[in-house]
C-alpha cells in the first residue's frame, strides 16, 4: 500500500557546492506540501534554479537529501522521476525542427501512449493554454511570438500529465501586458490542475500573485518561507525589503493581485 | 580536349570506377566516423586520442599512406582494398570532428528542456542531437567526399584504377590532353558533390537553429 505523505517535495539539511570553494546553497529545510504553488523568490545568484535542478534530478545534493515523492533523487531513476515532472524554463527550448504538435505529443509518444489518445492529449493541452490546435499545432517554433511560444512550452510540460511542475522564470522575458495575461491564465489552470508546483522568480509581484506560499533565498539559504499575507508582514530583514518595493511599484501590479 | 572526346567510353568507365571507389570508401568513413563522433560527445575524454590519431592520419602524404599500407596482410593483398581503406582513413577527420562539434554546438537550454523532459541518451540522439546537427554533420560529410574524390587520383598509382590512370598515363606519355582526360572528369564530379550536397546541407538548416 503506496504511503502517500502530505509533503511532495521535501529538502532535509541540503546543500549544493559547485566546486570545493564555491557553495551555491547551504542547510536548506523545507516542504512542498502536495498540490501547492511555492513560490522561489530571491535575486539572480541566490541558487534558485539549482533548486529547481536538485529537484528533477539534473544535479545531485552534495549533502543533505531531496525527497521527491517519498524517495530520495538519488534513489529514483532520473528518466522515470523527470517523467512525472513537468519543467518549463525561460527560454522555453522547443525543438526547433518539430513543429508545436510534434514538440507537445513528445513525452507523451516516448512514454508509449496510443496515437489515439496523445492525438486527444495534445489537442486538449494545447486548447488549456489557449493556442488551438487548428490554429498552432502546424507550425514551427520560428513562427510564434514570445507569449506563444511560452504557451507552448506550458503545454509541452504538462502534457504527460505529471504530478509536478517546475517553472523557471517561465514569464520573465514576455512584455508586461502578456505577462500579466499569462499570469492570470496560469493561476486560474492552477486552481482547476492542482498540480504541485515549484516556480522560481525574482519578481515579488508575481511571487505575491501567483504563489500559496513564498519561500525566500537569499545567498544560498531560505530566510522566510510563508503565506503571501504574512510575507507583507514579515519580520525578516530582506523580506522587508522586497516589500517595500513592491508596496511603491506602479498600481498595476497590484490589479493582477486581485485575480 | 580530342583525347577526352575520342576516348568518351574509356573515360566513363574509368570515373565510374572513381566513383566506386568514392562510395564504398565514403560509406566506410560515415558508418565508422558518424559512431565515433557520437561517442567523442559522451566520452569528452576520449578526444585527445581519436582527433590526435586523426588528425596524423590526415598529415601523411596520400602515396605515402598507400606505401606503408601496402605490407599490411590482408589490405595489401587486392588493391582496391588497399585504396579504399587509405581513402575511408582520409575521410574520417572531417566526420569525427563535424559530428562532434555538430552535437556539442546544440543550444544549452534546449538541451536542458530536453533531459529535463526524460529523454534517455538514445532519445536524445534521435530526436534532438542528430536532427540538429545534421547541417553540421553534412557539412563534414561533403568536405570528406570532395577529398576523397581528390585523393582517388592518386589510387591509379597503386593499380585500383580510377581517373587517375589518365592523370598518370598522361605525366608517362607527356601528353596533355591525355591528363586533362583524368582531371577534368575528377574536377567536376568533386564540384557537383560540393554543389549536390552543399544543397542538402542549406535543405537542412532550415529550422534547426
Amino acid at each position: 500500500m503506496k504511503n502517500i505523505s502530505d509533503n511532495a517535495i521535501e529538502f532535509r539539511g541540503v546543500a549544493y557546492k559547485a566546486s570545493p570553494d564555491r557553495t551555491i546553497l547551504a542547510d536548506l529545510n523545507f516542504v512542498v506540501k502536495r498540490g501547492e504553488t511555492l513560490m522561489l523568490l530571491g535575486r539572480s545568484g541566490s541558487g534558485k534554479t539549482t533548486v529547481l535542478r536538485l529537484i528533477n534530478r539534473l544535479l545531485i545534493p552534495s549533502s543533505g537529501d531531496v525527497c521527491v515523492d517519498g524517495k530520495r533523487s538519488g534513489d529514483w531513476n532520473p528518466i522515470q522521476l523527470r517523467r512525472r515532472i513537468g519543467y518549463a524554463i525561460q527560454d522555453v527550448g522547443l525543438f526547433p525542427h518539430y513543429t508545436v504538435w510534434q514538440n507537445v505529443a513528445l513525452v507523451p509518444k516516448l512514454e508509449r501512449w496510443d496515437a489515439r489518445r496523445v492525438s486527444d492529449r495534445v489537442e486538449e493541452v494545447l486548447e488549456l493554454v489557449g493556442l488551438p490546435g487548428r490554429d498552432f499545432a502546424g507550425r514551427y517554433p520560428d513562427q510564434l511570438s514570445g507569449g506563444q511560444r511560452q504557451r507552448v512550452g506550458l503545454a509541452r510540460a504538462l502534457a504527460a500529465e505529471p504530478s509536478f511542475l517546475l517553472m523557471d522564470e517561465p514569464f520573465g522575458a514576455l512584455d508586461p501586458l502578456t505577462r500579466a495575461e499569462i499570469q492570470g491564465e496560469f493561476k486560474k489552470l492552477q486552481q482547476k490542475l492542482k498540480k504541485t508546483v515549484v516556480f522560481v522568480t525574482h519578481d515579488v509581484g508575481e511571487a505575491l500573485t501567483l504563489g500559496d506560499r513564498i519561500a525566500l533565498l537569499e545567498a544560498g539559504r531560505l530566510r522566510t518561507i510563508d503565506a503571501p499575507d504574512n510575507f507583507l508582514q514579515s519580520s525578516d530583514a530582506v523580506a522587508q525589503m522586497y516589500v517595500s518595493v513592491y508596496r511603491t511599484a506602479p498600481a498595476g501590479v497590484a490589479k493582477v493581485r486581485m485575480v | 580536349m580530342n583525347f577526352l572526346i575520342t576516348h568518351k567510353r574509356e573515360v566513363a568507365m574509368l570515373a565510374g570506377e572513381h566513383l566506386w571507389l568514392v562510395g564504398i570508401s565514403m560509406l566506410l568513413a560515415i558508418a565508422i566516423g558518424l559512431p565515433l563522433g557520437v561517442l567523442l560527445t559522451r566520452q569528452p575524454k576520449l578526444k585527445t586520442l581519436v582527433f590526435g590519431s586523426a588528425n596524423v592520419i590526415q598529415t601523411i602524404p596520400s602515396l605515402a599512406l598507400f606505401g606503408i599500407l601496402l605490407p599490411l596482410p590482408w589490405l595489401g593483398v587486392r588493391v582496391d582494398r588497399l585504396a579504399i581503406t587509405a581513402l575511408a582513413l582520409y575521410a574520417l577527420l572531417p566526420i569525427v570532428r563535424n559530428t562532434y562539434t555538430g552535437i556539442a554546438g546544440i543550444s544549452p537550454p534546449l538541451r536542458e528542456a530536453a533531459l529535463a523532459m526524460g529523454l534517455t541518451s538514445r532519445e536524445m540522439l534521435w530526436h534532438v542531437e542528430l536532427p540538429l546537427a545534421s547541417p553540421v554533420i553534412l557539412a563534414g560529410v561533403r568536405v570528406a567526399t570532395v577529398i576523397t574524390i581528390g585523393v582517388a587520383t592518386i589510387a591509379a598509382a597503386i593499380g585500383a584504377g580510377g581517373l587517375g590512370e589518365f592523370i598518370f598515363r598522361g605525366i608517362a606519355m607527356v601528353d596533355n590532353g591525355v591528363i586533362l582526360a583524368g582531371a577534368i572528369p575528377a574536377a567536376l564530379m568533386a564540384l557537383l558533390a560540393d554543389s549536390l550536397l552543399g544543397a542538402i546541407e542549406r535543405l537542412l538548416a532550415r529550422r534547426r537553429h
